[in-house]
């Protein structure tokens, strides 16, 4: 069977990664490079790169840096932000990037989706769909990071480029992003019953809790988070060690699988094994396994 | 690999790119090119795939390597490859905005996926378990069934006879096939991790075990 995919967002402002906090704030977290090596060997499924700044300052395709992430890591690496043209996507492509993701490409020229989908084939283009909950109570889709209110429906929207060719959709919840309160459930589950292509849950995941809620409530087929991987040894791990223990079918195999750990239900984090325990592990010997 | 000159075919299309940082890995001298000359000295082939059938085809019979890669293969019978969209071309054809007509080596079809169930979605896009038919020669290295990441929303349709692996996703579907020195796999060996590096290295344990015929 299909596993659930667990997803890490890299947010890259001013050439570093970055973590967002409702699309307004911004952390500096250090080289995407590294981070994206460091997520690959704790077993993450797939990578998205969202280059934020290509957005708001216009700038072009940063193709060096997805040229260096493509080396260093062995899962899928879905690239977003600040796509023009089709040949910026046949560039990336060409990158080492397995995916692109496009937003305002896909707002102001809907063909385009259309157009990429019979060069690239349907299951390389995604549509990233920033979405918010407006006074009456309707989600609308957004653009430029979530600064301009669109007359779209996400829903409607969905459907439309789901017909277009789209292969997936990267849902983003703007309100939730950052927060660590959890995905907006009724958002993931009005976009993935609305369509028949996979959607990715983003926005909001703060505890572990909350990717196997994106999952059994929101329906999604992969859940990500950008913010809640960094600043944690082992938190793919971590999360995929949770979403095992509530029957969730997916990958875990990397050497640690946090099989014989402890959770603290409340902060979502493990708990500290014995003194005696950690003694013992200083002399345990760790080979890496070789191919 | 000493003796075993690699060719990655480059033609134009996507996941080009992963495959070379897979073999550069594991520690292989390869060579990537379209060129008549490089495809008559090379000894096993890698054709990667991702994107739409008919623009693969396009760029294989623009590049001019159809003629030089079906000699290679299907007369002198070099081991060759195809990932993903690279073992689609191998059928004779695709329903993919088509149809069109593919490399026809082995005989089948490409057709969409069909699961008619809301609960399989399509694209078949993600990390899934394979069913190994044939655990000789690409899976070797691997044992029970393993995982590997699919993406695609067309599969192949063959005989059972070519069939070495097979994945379950509202349907079964074929993971990978092989009749005799031609390989196809439908899911991504560069991009699984671990268990892809394993399958590209049992692949080319084989390959060197397995002198290439000499005409």
């Amino acid at each position: 069977m299909l596993k659930k995919r667990l997803v890490a967002c890299i947010v890259v402002r001013g050439g570093i990664a970055v973590q967002s906090i409702g699309f307004k704030k911004y952390l500096p977290i250090g080289s995407a490079v590294i981070a994206a090596e460091f997520l690959n060997k704790w077993g993450i499924d797939e990578i998205i790169l969202v280059d934020i700044d290509n957005i708001a300052r216009k700038k072009g395709v940063d193709f060096s840096m997805i040229t260096e992430i493509s080396k260093k890591i062995f899962v899928p690496l879905t690239v977003a932000g600040g796509i023009r043209n089709l040949e910026d996507i046949r560039k990336i492509v060409r990158c080492g990037a397995d995916k692109i993701s496009i937003n305002k490409l896909a707002l102001t020229n809907p063909e385009i989706i259309k157009e990429a989908s019979e060069i690239f084939g349907s299951q390389c283009i995604a549509v990233s769909i920033d979405a918010k909950l407006n006074k009456n109570g309707v989600y609308k889709v957004f653009s430029d990071s979530g600064g301009t209110e669109t007359n779209l429906e996400a829903a409607q929207w969905a459907k439309q480029v789901e017909g277009l060719g789209a292969g997936e959709i990267f849902l983003n919840s703007i309100d939730r992003d950052g927060s660590k309160k959890g995905y907006d459930l009724d958002l993931v589950r009005t976009i993935s019953s609305a369509v028949n292509i996979p959607v990715i849950a983003a926005g909001g995941a703060g505890h572990p809790r909350h990717f196997l809620e994106g999952i059994l409530d929101g329906n999604a087929s992969a859940v990500a988070a950008g913010n809640f991987f960094h600043f944690t040894e082992h938190s793919p791990i971590i999360v995929k060690s949770y979403l095992r223990r509530h029957n969730i079918d997916i990958r875990l195999e990397t050497y640690a699988d946090y099989d014989d750990i402890d959770f603290d239900e409340e902060s979502g984090r493990i708990t500290k094994k014995p003194d005696s325990f950690l003694e013992k592990l200083r002399f345990e010997y760790m080979s890496e396994e070789i191919i | 690999m000493n003796d075993h000159k690699i060719l990655i075919i480059d033609y134009r299309v996507g996941n080009h790119q992963s495959v070379l940082n897979a073999l550069k890995c594991l520690g292989y001298n390869f060579l990537s090119s379209a060129r008549k000359e490089d495809i008559e000295k090379a000894d096993v082939y890698i054709l990667p795939g991702v994107g739409a059938f008919a623009e693969a085809m396009k760029n294989l019979e623009q590049l001019d390597v159809v003629k030089t890669l079906t000699e290679q293969v299907l007369e002198k019978k070099k081991p060759i490859l195809g990932i993903c969209l690279g073992m689609q071309v191998l059928s004779e054809r695709s329903q993919e905005y088509g149809p069109h007509r593919g490399l026809g080596w082995i005989k089948g079809e490409v057709v969409r996926i069909d699961t008619n169930n809301k609960n399989f979605k399509v694209p078949h896009v993600g990390w899934n378990d394979i069913k190994i038919v044939k655990k000789d020669p690409l899976f070797t290295k691997l044992d029970g069934a393993p995982n590997f990441y699919f993406d695609h929303s067309y599969h192949f349709v063959c005989d059972d006879s070519f069939v070495s692996s097979k994945c379950y996703h509202g349907i079964d579907m074929v993971a990978s096939l092989q009749k005799d020195n031609i390989f196809g796999v439908q899911f991504h060996p560069e991009k699984s991790q671990n268990n892809g590096l394993k399958f590209f290295r049992s692949f080319f344990n084989y390959i060197e075990n397995n002198k290439p015929v000499k005409c």
